[in-house]
């Protein structure tokens, strides 16, 4: 069981953080809301609809009408170029001429920054690149909700801070839903409203950013400062190193 | 102890087969899919176009110098034989019953399995892995259509196109060591033939073997790439058994057909 | 690569894939042979025994191939085989032909070999060849010699 008993809401226009240690699930929960996998149990209201009682077809106006996905890798398709890969949503769901699809593109990949950068191929970006590029894609058919598969990992600092104005901005200014889940806990407070941890399948804490710093929590403090040893403890479960260290001698004389 | 380590066997075997139903029940699945996005293929040709240079003529290179050995090694083999019963006269018989009977599509469908049919498991297991096509998932954009299906469908076309150009390149080769290391005569070479060789019993028979081979050996190629483990481990494994599943599949069934076609 | 790169390479090949497609039918197969059936006619013959003949075998006189095998049947009533010639409309020949299954060679494929008669009159279509001679069983022949030699002893 990955999830026990998790009750989240996701306000409009607002940027929610899901944090948590790694391996706590944080993505199978964007996957979960974007209907890629189905839960055992329970449900995921997007946009008033029950996103895993819906058929394919449904599922799939739903995903194109409200949620872009920000993936860690970027998953631009990589035989094509970052031109054609923003294009490609607009292609795939849209009657425009190519005239004004090549107006959008434009204008989208300005907003990241990369309008110089459209006759690249995904393989000759940077890891921070190609994640703009992701979300300029993310965003051509203006979606009301982007959900970012932690957006900061593995990025250098400049990267980073590109990031973290790019998704506020785009809330800012265009009023978008953001889901934002990472463990980067300074640049994911600095641009949150409201924040989820999770661990161990549950939520430990939620909050704004200010109630959460000021959490009597010591597994959340520990979290959040980035604390080597505490409720987590630094060493993984074992017996006495004495007992270990003198059981091994034993066992080599008998 | 003994009773045991007995009952963990069975249950092994019993977990193993239990899961090799579940993937042939998976991959029977995913061709039902896969064949209801066909369709959707017709309607971007572009698509296709582009995974039949993949798929046909990057494999058209081997095909071309694999046939012309076939029958030229086939032509000297069959002259070895039939010199000593004075039946050198029927060198292009066997040359050309056997490549397009048997060797034609078999070796075309081997070819292919190695060459387009790793190459296809691979590319879609590494889209797999690297988010390609849950990307496309949640762009609302089904995978199955915009990806799979095109390859398969393009591997279809593909493998029949291989293996008719692989009977004449072949058949080809083995007319050039005939005529010009052997010294059979040109008219005999060619009229041996077309007495010999049915147009249905051979020709069709030989193509349809061929159509058969390239369904399944796209099919485990596509399944093996969309149902592997994300990892460069488990794009590994099933890279290799794309290749051995797909020789094997195209042996064993090369056998069945031969023997409903031929009436044995 | 671009696009129109790949889609002359793909039209290239699938134009190959076309040539060695008529090259497997008109050169290499009898295609050709099942297209030319129109002006053709079939005559009959009757044979006591037919050895290794087949459908499809070749009908030849003087060496020139003038059509084939189109059918082979049992008479029931005068126990013998029944074989169809289907004649390529060009050729004729005279009603009192003679049909002889040959074989080519010592070990190779039987023939039907024609030996025009001189009569005036040509066979027609669904005419019948009386004179025929049938096929030689390399076993009855031993068998013959066998006996013969046993005899003058």
């Amino acid at each position: 069981m990955i999830f026990d008993n998790i009750d989240m809401d996701i306000e409009r226009s607002k940027v929610t953080a899901i944090m948590g240690p790694s391996g706590s699930g944080k993505t199978t929960l964007l996957k979960l809301i974007g209907g890629q996998l189905k839960p055992d149990s329970g449900s995921v209201f997007v946009d008033g609809e029950n996103v895993h009682q819906l058929s394919q077809s449904a599922l799939y106006d739903l995903r194109r009408r409200t949620m872009g996905m920000l993936f860690q890798s970027g998953a631009l398709l990589t035989d094509l170029s970052v031109y054609d890969n923003v294009a490609f949503p607009l292609r795939e769901h849209t009657t425009l001429p190519e005239a004004a699809i090549h107006h959008l593109i434009l204008l989208k990949l300005e907003a990241v920054g990369l309008r110089g950068a459209r006759h690249l191929m995904p393989a000759e970006l940077s890891g921070g690149m190609a994640r703009r590029v992701a979300l300029a894609r993310a965003i051509a058919l203006d979606p009301q909700m982007i959900m970012f598969d932690e957006p900061f990992t593995g990025q250098d600092p400049i990267s980073m801070g590109v990031l973290v104005k790019l998704i506020h901005d785009m809330n800012q200014a265009l009023g978008m839903t953001a889901v934002v889940v990472s463990h980067d806990v300074n640049e994911t407070a600095s641009i949150s409203d409201y924040i989820y941890v999770i661990s161990d399948g549950k939520v430990v804490q939620s909050g704004s950013p200010e109630e959460l710093k000021h959490s009597d929590s010591a597994w959340v403090k520990q979290f959040l400062d980035g604390d080597a040893d505490g409720p987590v403890p630094f060493h993984y479960a074992a017996k006495p190193l004495i007992d270990d260290l003198m059981g091994g001698i034993k066992s080599v004389r008998s | 102890m003994i009773a045991d380590k007995v009952l963990n066997k069975l249950q092994q075997i019993g977990y193993k087969t239990l899961s090799r139903f579940n993937r042939v029940g998976r991959a029977s699945l995913f061709l039902w899919q896969v064949l209801l996005s066909l369709p959707y293929v017709i309607q971007r040709p572009r698509l296709l176009v582009r995974q039949l240079y993949y798929v046909g003529v990057q494999t058209l290179l081997i095909i071309l110098v694999a046939g012309l050995f076939v029958g030229m090694v086939l032509a000297l083999q069959a002259y070895i034989v039939l010199v000593d019963f004075g039946a050198e006269e029927s060198i292009s018989l066997m040359v050309s019953l056997s490549i397009l009977r048997e060797l034609g599509p078999v070796f075309t469908g081997l070819l292919f399995a190695g060459r387009a049919g790793s190459a296809l498991t691979a590319e879609i297991g590494l889209m797999k892995s690297t988010e390609q096509l849950s990307g496309m998932e949640m762009m609302a954009v089904n995978p199955m259509k915009y990806i799979i299906a095109p390859r398969f469908m393009a591997g279809v076309i593909a493998v029949p196109l291989l293996t008719s150009i692989f009977m004449a390149i072949a058949i080809l080769g083995g007319y050039f060591v005939a005529t010009e290391m052997l010294g059979i005569y040109e008219g005999v070479f060619w009229s041996q033939m077309q007495n010999n060789v049915d147009f249905y019993d051979d020709v069709i028979n030989g193509m349809i073997k061929s159509l058969v081979f390239g369904f399944v050996v796209v099919w485990i190629a596509v399944f093996e790439g969309h149902d592997c483990m994300p990892t460069s481990e488990g794009l590994g494994q099933a890279t290799t058994r794309t290749v051995v599943h797909g020789s094997l599949a195209v042996l064993g069934l090369d056998f069945i057909l031969t023997a409903l076609m031929f009436n044995v | 690569m671009n696009t129109r790169n790949i889609e002359i390479l793909v039209g290239a090949f699938v134009v190959l894939a076309v040539i060695a497609m008529v090259m497997l039918s008109l050169k290499v197969s009898n295609l050709a042979s099942y297209g030319g059936d129109d002006d053709s006619y079939e005559i009959q013959a009757q044979f006591d025994n037919i050895g290794g003949l087949k459908e499809r075998s070749p009908v030849s006189a003087g060496g020139v191939r003038v059509g084939k095998v189109s059918a082979i049947t049992y008479n029931n009533k005068q126990f013998t085989a029944v074989v169809t010639l289907q004649i390529e409309g060009k050729y004729q020949f005279p009603v009192d032909t003679s049909a002889s299954i040959l074989t080519a060679g010592l070990l190779g494929e039987q023939y039907v070999g024609l030996g025009p008669g001189g009569d005036e009159e040509n066979l027609v279509a669904g005419g019948e060849i009386d004179i025929t001679q049938s096929a030689l069983v390399l076993e009855q022949v031993i068998g013959q010699f066998l006996y013969s030699k046993a005899q003058e002893e």
